[in-house]
């Protein structure tokens, strides 16, 4: 989900990456870059193998029979069918992920180094497949293919080589335990053992990255997965299934179910056999998630939902920048992104002069074809996605907003948006509440520190947050003060798989990525072993 | 069909600095010998203080700010390390031939113990090095306060030749996966894995001057690794007695940071309550492995009274069996040791056991006619006090006292200078976890001996060493922290 270029790329020559990805502004950093190679190409006509369920390591048919269509959202043409799992393939899924987490089987008796290499060989695997998965991702989700192939696939590839790594570092602790009784001496340690059978629902905005982010972390640490893409964009998720039989993973390690969310979403939610469900998505499902765990057995719940992030910029920033950072921080991915900083206040001084160059960087995005080299911003994902766009667009101009540029649907075909911004937004405006999730820059004026920072945590939200100053006292004041799992200052969407990614308020519960990620998929065992004397 | 491997390495070879290869600035060379036979492998290039001042020098470079292996990820740092380890994969084969030819060791083991280890180890480091993490501190006051865990700089490594490649792979993981340089000097017995290891340092891309190697002596270039005033952190592995004049050498020149691995005298309890078979084969292989040539040799067996007779019988007999012989050979337990010097410093102690009273059980002399092969050696009935129970032997000789007591035998374990490593075999949890927590040693395995994971850290206690490598401990070694505090306007939790 990092819109910036990764910063290996200047390390990578073997992947032909060594470029500049368009709007980037990445400075000296990468001065010794060498010089432009040729841009990777699409796959033309990518075969599309995989459109089965995948469980205990083989394609399966749905119980129902039913198929799910899956269409290209830039021309409307349907790719393929899918099958579609339900809640007889879930019971299915889970069944083989349970006796793949039988104690003695060969995943829970792997070493923990073996599991972090069949995790590296994973990523190896994707590396060697990038162009074909980055091809169908973006025919699947109509994002960008360059940015596919640099932002998803990149971050899929580092963030399964990060987990790979953690798997045989996941230290329990020896504790010095006493209970202040002479003659009764203990010895304790804990043990960090998975939770068991983890359901995880993915969304269709980064189905790659996702896919990787909930597996990576669940995998390292020894659990057995029952996995739900979202039912826009399976194809990679399955490609991906094939890979992690290729890679070795024993069966019924990762089962692949197709569907959608109120059939197989919520017979994973419901299960009494999974032990733990991780969901991102909407704030609305996940509360759905929540009650379900409540309903069911207790799994655990960890949740990525949505978000309204404020991206505070303050007049003594380097402001050509910051509109730039400003822009990219809303419209990458079509606006598709729980991180999308989608409320942009601005300091008084340079609000309208922030607000032309705004609207002049949105006017000069390029739209079309997401496989073309040049194009910067492709179709929504669904016509639901957006009706619900156009509808909040609607809701902006008529509560007063200054539509600047956009607010319209563009071209022939396919469910294209006009990149949008409005100025002289107020906070009580739907548009400067909801989450819209498309091409739609909400610019508002601020004066104080003081009123930025009521203003901006005034929203169940708290999920990411950015800052522009050069001054350092307001940097740490705003990013302390700022209710929000990530705060940005001077950039934004800069991720890493290290970094811990999640939500404070409605906007999550827990956190991916980073060492962070590993306490939502280990249950700790405290072992208390009585010995005869203690000595320190 | 080992029996016929002729590996013969043809072209003289050279120093390795800055990703070059390069003759001794004195143009003097060494010969490396085989063990088995005695004869001249080939000639390798003899670094010198003056190749030291080069090696560091681009150590040193290669560390400035802002170089690339300055501002690498430290994610690509990791990457870099798994490319080292799919290489040393790839062409483990002849690695392991190599070490054989130069070392001695058997083929069998060298190729299933040494190259997977070192393979482990390399892959276990780069996993660490994105994730090697600093804090974020509630300090008092309205200050915002963080540390980066930096690493140190230039790193001086001087490894021992009774496991070339998997101490050079101890060493340079978590010193590259922490960001460091390398100016590692090899034994002067085993430079040849080593080196080869260096080809492919180059060719998975290390930045030059990040890793450089250079073959030599002790009193020469190690010396000059030790008192140098640009070399930041020096790590060793080695006699106690070399480890002395280390830390030494570091205290009249700059005070660098000083980790060393040295030697040891380990006890191996035995309790009468043990799996007897098990125990006798594990206290076998503790102390036989590799020739006898580890530091963590299980050189101290003490055995319950009641089981002793028994014990000793055993562990006869299946010295007895071991086979010793052509190391590529793939029946062969035993290999020659590893040069004439230690070859006579092994035969000078049997003869003190001898001397001093200890009962000679099986072995006692010379294997073979030529190379430097001895005898498995038992000796029963050895008393604290003989030079056998006290001093570092690391050959093939195995020393058996006996014991009565749990307290007994934890006191005569710990009286010793050393601490490396220790074992207990018995069934009863009270004793195991009794005797595992009174023995002064930084190791203990209980009902097992020699069990190394890259994930579990190893060092001394006492005169056996200073720091610790591997495990997550490992990387403090590679380490300096800094501590950043800002000045905040108003704190808030």
């Amino acid at each position: 989900m990092n819109s910036q270029p990764d910063n290996d790329h200047q390390q990578q020559s073997d992947n032909g990456c060594n470029h500049q990805i368009p709007n980037q502004n990445h400075k000296s950093e990468h001065g010794d870059r060498p010089g432009m190679q040729a841009l990777p190409m699409p796959v033309p006509d990518p075969p599309i193998q995989y459109t089965k369920l995948f469980i205990s390591n083989e394609w399966h048919e749905s119980c129902s029979g039913r198929k799910i269509p899956v269409y290209n959202p830039a021309t409307g043409e349907l790719l393929c069918e899918v099958e579609e799992a339900d809640a007889e393939d879930v019971e299915k899924a889970v069944r083989s992920a349970r006796a793949a987490f039988q104690m003695g089987s060969p995943w829970r008796s792997m070493d923990a180094s073996d599991r972090g290499h069949l995790l590296n060989r994973l990523a190896d695997l994707v590396e060697r497949d990038r162009l074909l998965l980055a091809t169908l991702e973006a025919l699947d989700s109509g994002k960008v293919f360059l940015m596919a192939y640099f932002v998803d696939l990149m971050a899929t590839i580092k963030t399964l080589r990060y987990y790979g790594g953690w798997a045989d570092k996941i230290h329990g602790k020896t504790i010095p335990v006493g209970d202040g009784q002479r003659y009764c001496h203990y010895f304790t340690y804990t043990r960090h053992e998975p939770i068991g059978v983890c359901g995880q629902i993915i969304p269709w905005n980064f189905p790659l990255m996702m896919f990787a982010w909930k597996i990576a972390p669940a995998l390292c640490c020894g659990n057995t997965v029952v996995i739900k893409p979202a039912e826009q964009t399976p194809l990679s998720a399955l490609h991906m299934a094939a890979l992690i039989k290729e890679a070795g993973f024993p069966p019924g390690v990762v089962n692949v179910v197709p569907g959608y969310g109120q059939t197989a979403g919520c017979a994973i939610s419901h299960h009494m056999d999974i032990d733990k469900v991780a969901f991102t998505g909407s704030t609305a499902v996940g509360k759905l998630i929540q009650k379900a765990a409540g309903d069911s057995n207790l799994k655990r719940v960890t949740l990525e939902l949505g978000g309204k992030n404020p991206n505070i910029v303050f007049a003594d920033c380097d402001l050509e920048y910051a509109v730039e950072q400003a822009h990219s921080g809303l419209f990458f991915n079509q606006g598709q992104c729980c991180l999308a900083g989608s409320r942009v206040f601005v300091e008084e001084p340079i609000y309208e002069e922030f607000v032309r160059r705004s609207v002049e960087r949105a006017r000069s995005k390029v739209l079309g074809n997401p496989l073309l080299p040049g194009v910067d911003q492709g179709p929504q994902i669904d016509q639901k996605q957006f009706n619900k766009i156009m509808e909040l667009i609607e809701s902006g101009k008529r509560e007063g907003a200054t539509l600047e540029c956009g607010g319209s649907p563009w071209g022939q075909q396919g469910l294209f948006i006009q990149p949008t911004v409005f100025s002289n937004v107020t906070d009580d405006m739907r548009i400067a509440k909801e989450e819209i999730f498309g091409p739609v820059q909400q610019i508002m004026c601020f004066r104080s520190v003081h009123e930025v920072i009521q203003r901006a945590n005034a929203t169940h939200y708290g999920l990411a947050a950015g800052v522009f100053t050069n001054d350092i006292d307001k940097a740490l004041t705003v990013s302390s003060a700022l209710q929000a799992g990530m705060v940005w200052v001077n950039c934004y969407n800069a991720m890493s798989a290290q970094c811990p990614f999640g939500g404070f308020k409605m906007s999550g519960n827990g956190r991916e990525l980073g060492e962070y990620a590993l306490q939502e998929y280990t249950e700790v065992k405290a072992v208390t072993i009585k010995i005869s004397q203690k000595n320190s | 069909m080992w029996q016929e491997v002729r590996l013969t390495v043809t072209k003289n070879i050279t120093l390795f600095i800055n990703n070059q290869w390069q003759d001794a600035v004195s143009g003097k060379t060494f010969p490396t010998i085989n063990p088995a036979t005695g004869e001249v492998i080939c000639q390798v290039a003899e670094a010198d203080e003056a190749d030291v001042d080069k090696a560091v020098k681009a150590a040193h470079n290669a560390f400035r700010l802002g170089s690339p292996w300055r501002r690498m990820d430290a994610s690509h740092r990791g990457l870099l390390l798994n490319r080292l380890a799919d290489a040393i994969e790839r062409d483990s084969t002849y690695l392991a031939e190599l070490e054989t030819l130069d070392n001695g060791k058997p083929y069998a083991v060298a190729y299933t113990v040494d190259l997977p280890n070192v393979v482990k180890c390399l892959r276990y480091y780069a996993g660490w090095a994105d994730k090697w993490e600093g804090k974020t501190i509630p300090i008092d006051g309205d200050y915002f306060c963080y540390t980066r865990h930096e690493p140190i700089g230039v790193c001086g490594q001087i490894i021992p030749w009774n496991f070339p490649l998997l101490m050079q792979a101890w060493k340079l993981g978590p010193a590259l996966a922490t960001g460091n340089t390398v100016v590692m000097k090899v034994a002067e017995q085993t430079p040849l894995t080593a080196l080869y290891v260096a080809s492919l340092i180059k060719e998975v891309g290390f930045p030059e001057g990040v890793v450089n190697i250079l073959p030599g002596m002790g009193p020469s270039a190690g010396a000059a690794i030790a008192k140098h005033m640009d070399v930041d952190k020096v790590a060793f592995t080695g006699s106690t007695e070399v480890g002395h004049l280390i830390q030494q050498a570091s205290g009249s020149s700059n005070l660098k940071k000083v980790t060393l691995e040295l030697g040891g005298k380990s006890p191996n309890i035995i309790l009468s309550d043990a799996n007897m078979e098990d125990a006798v084969e594990q206290s076998h292989f503790a102390l036989f492995f590799n020739q006898g040539q580890c530091c963590c040799a299980g050189s101290r067996t003490y055995v319950q009274a009641d089981i002793y007779d028994e014990f000793v019988e055993r562990s006869v007999e299946r010295a007895k069996r071991r086979v010793v012989g052509n190391p590529f050979d793939l029946k062969t337990e035993q290999g020659p040791q590893v040069d004439q010097e230690q070859f006579n410093k092994i035969l000078g102690y049997i003869s003190s056991g001898k001397r001093e009273g200890a009962k000679l059980m099986c072995g006692g002399g010379v294997a073979a006619d030529r190379g430097y092969f001895i005898q498995p050696t038992v000796f029963g009935d050895v008393q604290d006090n003989m030079t056998i129970a006290r001093e570092e032997i690391f050959g093939p000789v195995m020393q058996i006292l006996k014991f009565k007591s749990l307290e007994e035998v934890v006191t005569r374990a710990n009286d010793t200078k050393y601490g490396l490593a220790a074992a207990v075999f018995t069934k009863d949890i009270d004793k195991a976890n009794y005797v595992s927590n009174g023995l002064r040693a930084g190791t203990v395995w209980i009902n097992c001996y020699d069990v190394f994971g890259a994930q579990a850290p190893f060092g001394g206690y006492k005169a056996s060493g200073n720091g610790r490598e591997l495990g997550e401990y490992g990387l403090d070694n590679y380490t300096e922290v800094k501590t950043v505090t800002i000045k905040v306007p108003q704190k808030n939790s």
